[in-house]
């Protein structure tokens, strides 16, 4: 708690600090590429209803994903605090990436901790870490993924918190976690609803993204949340399909519970064990989502719907041969979402969907997934 | 007087500090997990701790892991946690549930603490319930007459520790160090000046738990605590053991080594008024 508490405090004022606002905003225009474009994506539109599809690409930060965004202001968090040693969990590899990078930038030692099943899934973004710099420790407690990583993490920082900080790479965990990213993240929305006000004349009528902690998904939604004539719509990880148990969307067929200090939707038992979650994308492959999705789900703010592996893999697809993009399978989701909204809101509409990031490191899995390449994996 | 209080007022008649042992429910079974923590009962335990077998155990080290990951793979339910803690109690030892927080939220907190109260069990230990969150807990242990006992930490501040020993029961539990459960070479050095912080803000016992694992370990510990616990050195000993009986024949050497540590004569003439 004393950790937490310390890290709230310091927090707030570096909100409240014109010069850290302009440190991490100068890192975020001259280091990540803010802001990243709006694309139009008329030829994808043309497979989703017809209407207007535009890209947050979010795929063209540095690092390949949304991901740095946190990361630059946690690192220059961790720096005011006068904390030395960063650690972090992932998942899909995208937020070790961003951290062992930020931590490169900053001159500050980073250790990710990576469930072994994913070093597997994502060896590419395992060599990345480590060609930055970084320690990637593969965990091998649990069902070695995304969760047993964060349980690690948390049993490293309790050891270590005098000279260490915990960057928490998605909108989840115990106070102040879910506000700070989320806070983080939001410049996502507040640029892409400038963009699409000044393109497309007007509002969205659905923005559109991917949850599994759900850090892309609130930094897209948040600036949107007065405009009640937008749609906020998240895509959860449907793995098989929810009937068959085999998935990871926590708001679509879970329940409220607590984990990883956070009373938020999870996935569990009876017992309240937490049950094992399948995707075919390692960055959506968590039992729980931040608990400000929790709410925007219970308030009716936002809706959530699962996307099953194949429609995500179909809805990649659709994108890499309309528009020459490869987007990462975890954007998939929210992609295939679009391809269901879109017809049901009509020629007219307007859709925003965040592309939180790139492909690059799911060419592997992609291509034994369509075949493109025979043999044993990675 | 709850049990516990009364296990430590007993202990401290004797001059001594009292022995809080810790083993899992469903390790290496549900009844070996019973006979094991009955036997460290006998050969001196003064206070026998149940683990509840969680998923994502997220403050134990790789011995508790472990065993209570056997323990899931091996069928434990909730319901065998709480028979586990009815043939334990009913032995004569006071017993207490220690637990992570959302498997008693999901079975629900006042239906928890009547079956809890119903099997005998005199409380529970829960390290990721923070005191703010803990109103309904408290209403049902109060209902119920089970002590809610809560962990403070070396790096917890004097506002945190009045917070937390204003709400706790029985006794409080007190981290030794900053880290995970598990058995090393030298308790902590802040040990003894958290027990003191806690004893200005409280009359409540003060246990030390985290690190504690050998007879000369337990005699330090007791020259300033009320309560010695152990937990991840017994759950060795089960791990270790070639076979079930020898893995309780060891619970009980280590519990009786133990119990000569808290009652060590040179510890209790020096330190206890």
């Amino acid at each position: 708690m004393s950790a937490l508490e310390e890290l709230t405090t310091a927090y707030l004022s570096a909100k409240a600090d014109p010069k850290f606002q302009a440190d991490l905003a100068a890192l975020l225009r001259d280091y990540a590429g803010r802001p990243t474009l709006l694309t139009e994506v008329p030829r994808f539109a043309a497979e989703a209803g017809g209407g207007r599809v535009f890209l947050k690409r979010e795929d063209l930060a540095h690092t390949g994903s949304h991901k740095i965004n946190n990361v630059l202001g946690q690192a220059l968090l961790t720096r005011r605090m006068g904390k030395t040693r960063v650690i972090a969990e992932t998942g899909a590899g995208q937020h070790g990436v961003a951290t062992a990078t930020a931590c490169a930038l900053l001159g500050l030692d980073a250790v990710v901790y990576m469930g072994e099943e994913d070093t597997r899934r994502q060896a590419l973004n395992v060599a990345r870490m480590r060609m930055l710099g970084a320690e990637v420790i593969a965990v091998t407690t649990g069902s070695r993924t995304l969760k047993d990583a964060i349980n690690e993490a948390f049993r490293d920082w309790v050891t270590t918190v005098e000279t260490t900080h915990y960057c928490i790479g998605s909108v989840m965990g115990p106070h102040p976690f879910p506000v700070m990213v989320r806070d983080f993240q939001r410049v996502i929305g507040v640029e892409a609803r400038e963009q699409v006000l000044a393109s497309a004349g007007r509002l969205p009528d659905a923005v559109i993204a991917c949850v599994g902690g759900g850090s892309n998904a609130i930094g897209a939604f948040h600036a949107f949340i007065p405009d009640d004539s937008v749609r906020l719509i998240g895509c959860e990880a449907g793995g098989d399909g929810l009937a068959t148990g085999r998935h990871a969307a926590t708001l679509a067929g879970g329940s409220a519970g607590v984990i990883h200090g956070m009373r938020t939707y999870l996935l569990q038992d009876g017992d309240g064990q937490t049950l094992e979650t399948h995707s075919i994308s390692a960055g959506l492959d968590y039992p729980g989502v931040g608990p400000e999705h929790s709410w925007l789900h219970d308030t009716g703010r936002a809706s959530y719907r699962a996307v099953t592996d194949t429609e995500a893999m179909d809805a990649f697809a659709v994108l890499c041969r309309t528009e020459g993009i490869i987007p990462a399978i975890e954007s998939a989701h929210a992609l295939a979402g679009a391809l269901q909204v879109g017809p049901e809101l009509g020629a007219d509409a307007v859709l925003l969907v965040n592309l939180s990031g790139r492909g690059d490191k799911d060419v592997d899995i992609a291509a034994r997934y369509f075949g493109h390449v025979t043999g044993p994996a990675r | 007087m709850s049990a516990i209080a009364g296990a430590f007022q007993n202990a401290a008649a004797q001059h001594r500090a009292a022995l809080v042992g810790y083993l899992p429910a469903g390790f290496p079974s549900v009844p070996g997990a019973i006979e094991a923590a009955t036997a460290m009962a006998e050969a001196g335990a003064d206070i026998v701790e149940i683990g509840l077998p969680y998923s994502d155990p997220l403050m134990d080290g790789p011995v508790i892991q472990e065993a209570t990951r056997r323990a899931l793979a091996g069928g434990t339910r909730v319901a065998d946690v709480l028979h586990t803690v009815q043939a334990v109690a009913s032995a004569g030892v006071p017993t207490l549930i220690m637990t992570y927080w959302n498997p008693v939220d999901h079975y629900g907190v006042a239906a928890f603490a009547r079956d809890l109260a119903n099997a005998g069990g005199s409380g529970l230990i829960t390290p990721d319930l923070t005191p703010e969150e803990a109103g309904p807990w408290l209403g049902a242990a109060a209902d119920r007459g089970l002590d809610p006992v809560f962990l403070v930490a070396p790096s917890s501040s004097g506002e945190r520790i009045k917070l937390i020993t204003s709400v706790c029961g029985g006794f409080v539990y007190a981290a030794s160090l900053m880290g995970t459960t598990g058995a090393r070479d030298a308790v902590g050095g802040q040990a003894a000046g958290l027990v003191q912080r806690v004893r200005g803000c409280t009359s409540l016992p003060v246990a030390v738990g985290l690190g504690v694992r050998d007879r000369a370990q337990a005699a330090q510990v007791a020259g300033f605590a009320d309560g010695v616990i152990v937990g991840s050195a017994f759950v060795s000993r089960l791990l270790d053991a070639e076979d079930p009986s020898a893995g309780i024949a060891a619970v009980r050497e280590l519990a009786s080594q133990l119990a000569a540590g808290v009652r060590d004569p040179a510890v209790a003439s020096r330190s206890r008024t």
